[in-house]
């Protein structure tokens, strides 16, 4: 079993060596990077190129790790007693079960992502050391302890808001998406929309790099903003002359609202198109 | 096998443990190196290094073990090896890059043992002569082993193994230098210590529900389920910081920025202004434009309200007149003299702390600390993970 890419996501080999190994030696991943890297697609494209079911945790500022595991839903219980269920003698009917849960029982064992953990509370992944370490957990209401036959695959991302833990990462295999090369970025697009005219990647890939090297810039474009610039440049059918185009008028290149997700950025920009077109005179 | 190359690390600040080696170790069993160099550089860095700010000084630890390869490994005692090829790997690099027929042919005029060691020499010469950056590969063809009509050794290893160029190249670009200590650092201390001031309020709708409530309610209903709802708890607590800016703070800075994203993190009620030394009858929230938009600090007295908590940041070192007499201040004419505007920020705010981030030993030497101190009534407090501890519980 092994990772190698997939048809729509291309890995680079330090990459790959990193997956290989967590998925081998059984430990979680830990995947950081710009957003828009894809560190979450990475997750999808493993389960792809494994054949694994994906088992997504999105996590939230509110999440609770326990919500992971399982949560007791006292108030369908309280209600069913009211209205004299007999389901209600078994406290079993009310325990819901959460997505590690899920990844620990499926028969074959899955990919879990534990997306954007950085977003949870400050102690939300001490709460999990111990069942991400053992891969098992104790069921209080039950008296019942749930420990994965299989060990899933784990695939952690994380945005850098909020430190992790030591006792967290040492835990964990860890992988720092760059920001690809030009060559790799070529590689990508062609994943993404094969065929496409070399000319226009070409011209699009030199005005996006030369855009993520302006100073100041508050959040440089990053692949899924290209992405979606490219696919909208194919169906305007922007000629890739323009695109080109070394005047200084177009420093603004086409259709930028794409690339550029705030106002300051457009500004900035326009104003650098103001002084160039200035000394340019 | 590697022992030298984890303390090198652990030197280097990389922060290493013992658990991580063992995976590290594991991973190499499960043969997930592949034996090639670049691929034990990857599963060694993603066993090892946990925080991109870390990969620079991997990289160059990684560089300087893997380069002493080229103090001679196996050649001269003198200087040693620092790092150890295992013989294993030899073997299997030499299976690898050998045909059968060549195998054959180097068992009948050496053997393994020399040839290994050959090899481990080639090795070492050949990462020094790819760091150099000079034209090594191209004289493969005179290496000594082309007389006994191996020849491929010397070349693949240069040539069509290419990735050795590329492995060395990648750890030696250092392509991680700039996020070196970029990031926020050590914040999380900080986070967990500020938390001691959190003080949760139920306001806004009511979301949640209340389970002794509900519990109380239905046993006085007889038994019939009397739902009870309260607002969700949001962490109330206010906060008004103030900073000191510039001059003597400047060796503060780093401690300071961790503090500041910290405090941002953890309360949403939170107003930041900036002073210089002690503050007078101005702040301001922006120091490229302090002149221009200078906020009245009886503005800051009158807008909040008085369950803020204020929160000074200083190392209070300045001389005494800034602080005792009218018109002390360094940068301006104040009709008012400091202790007069701290007295009146302190009775506004009753709750507040000084944070000084010079050490604590040498307070009692300046005397304008030792007056501020007398004039936060005591409560100043180092700016260190026990210090900020009791700064909050003497906010709480």
């Amino acid at each position: 079993m092994r990772f190698t890419g997939a048809d729509d996501y291309v890995a680079t080999d330090d990459l790959l060596v990193a997956v290989n190994a967590a998925v081998t030696l059984e430990r979680p991943l830990l995947i950081k990077g710009e957003p828009g890297t894809g560190k979450t697609v990475l997750a999808h494209a493993i389960a792809t190129a494994l054949n694994k079911p994906l088992i997504a945790w999105h996590v939230k500022s509110t999440t609770k790790a326990q919500q992971g595991l399982y949560e007791y839903d006292a108030v369908s219980r309280l209600r069913d007693s009211q209205l004299g269920d007999a389901k209600v003698q078994d406290v079993g009917n009310y325990i819901v079960k959460g997505k590690l849960w899920e990844a620990f029982d499926a028969p074959e064992p899955p990919v879990l992502l534990i997306d954007e953990i950085d977003k949870a509370d400050i102690e939300f992944p001490n709460d999990l050391l111990l069942e991400l370490d053992r891969m098992e957990f104790h069921v209080y209401e039950t008296r019942q302890t749930v420990k994965a036959a299989r060990r899933p695959i784990v695939v952690i991302t994380s945005n850098n808001e909020k430190e992790l833990p030591d006792a967290f990462l040492r835990r964990c295999f860890f992988h720092y998406i760059r920001f690809p090369d030009r060559e790799t970025m070529a590689r990508i697009i062609d994943a993404h929309y094969p065929g496409l005219k070399g000319e226009l990647v070409n011209a699009a890939l030199t005005l996006f790099y030369d855009l993520r090297e302006v100073p100041g810039l508050k959040k440089k474009p990053s692949t899924s903003e290209l992405l979606d610039w490219l696919k909208l440049l194919m169906v305007e059918d922007i000629d890739p002359a323009t695109l080109r185009a070394k005047d200084a008028r177009a420093v603004i290149p086409p259709l930028c609202g794409a690339l550029l997700k705030n106002e300051q950025d457009v500004h900035l920009l326009e104003r650098l198109a103001f002084l160039a077109r200035r000394d340019g005179r | 096998m590697f022992i030298n190359f984890f303390f090198e690390l652990k030197q280097a600040g990389v922060p290493v443990s013992l658990t991580e080696y063992l995976t590290l170790m594991e991973a190499m069993k499960r043969g997930l190196a592949d034996f090639s160099v670049d691929e034990f550089y990857y599963l060694s860095r993603s066993c090892l290094v946990k925080d991109e700010r870390n990969l620079d000084r991997f990289d160059r630890v990684f560089g300087h073990v893997f380069k002493a390869l080229d103090k001679p490994a196996l050649g001269d005692g003198e200087g040693g090896p620092t790092a150890e090829i295992p013989e294993e790997w030899l073997r299997k690099l030499a299976e690898r890059f050998l045909t059968e027929e060549e195998q054959a042919q180097v068992q009948s005029l050496g053997g393994w043992d020399k040839l290994m060691e050959t090899l481990a020499q080639r090795i070492a010469e050949q990462r020094e002569r790819h760091q150099g950056g000079s034209k090594w590969i191209g004289t493969a063809g005179t290496s000594p082993f082309g007389a006994y009509g191996y020849n491929p050794e010397g070349v693949r290893i240069g040539q069509d193994r290419s990735r050795y160029r590329s492995a060395v190249k990648v750890w030696d670009k250092r392509e991680f230098k700039n996020l070196d200590d970029t990031v926020e650092l050590g914040t999380r201390n900080i986070k967990v210590a500020l938390r001691r001031l959190r003080k949760f309020a139920r306001t806004g709708a009511q979301s949640q529900l209340d389970l002794d409530g509900t519990i109380k309610a239905t046993a006085e209903n007889a038994g019939w389920l009397n739902l009870k709802m309260v607002p969700e708890r949001h962490n109330a607590v206010k906060v008004l910081l103030f900073f000191d800016i510039g001059g003597s703070m400047d060796d503060h800075v780093k401690l300071c920025e961790e503090l500041f994203s910290a405090v941002r993190g953890e309360f949403k009620h939170l107003e930041h202004f900036y002073f210089h030394n002690c503050p007078y009858e101005a702040v301001w929230k922006d120091n490229r434009r302090r002149r221009e938009q200078q906020i009245p600090t009886w503005d800051v007295i009158h807008t909040y309200p008085h369950d803020y908590k204020l929160i000074f940041v200083g190392d209070a070192a300045m001389s005494p007149y800034e602080i005792v007499e009218p018109g002390g201040s360094v940068e301006h004419w104040n009709q008012e003299a400091g202790q007069v505007w701290l007295n009146r920020l302190l009775t506004a705010f009753p709750r507040s702390v000084w944070l000084n981030p010079s050490p604590e030993a040498y307070w009692e030497r300046t005397v304008s600390t030792r007056i501020l101190k007398r004039l936060m009534g005591d409560r100043m407090y180092p700016l260190t993970l026990a210090g900020l501890d009791g700064a909050m519980r003497g906010l709480s």
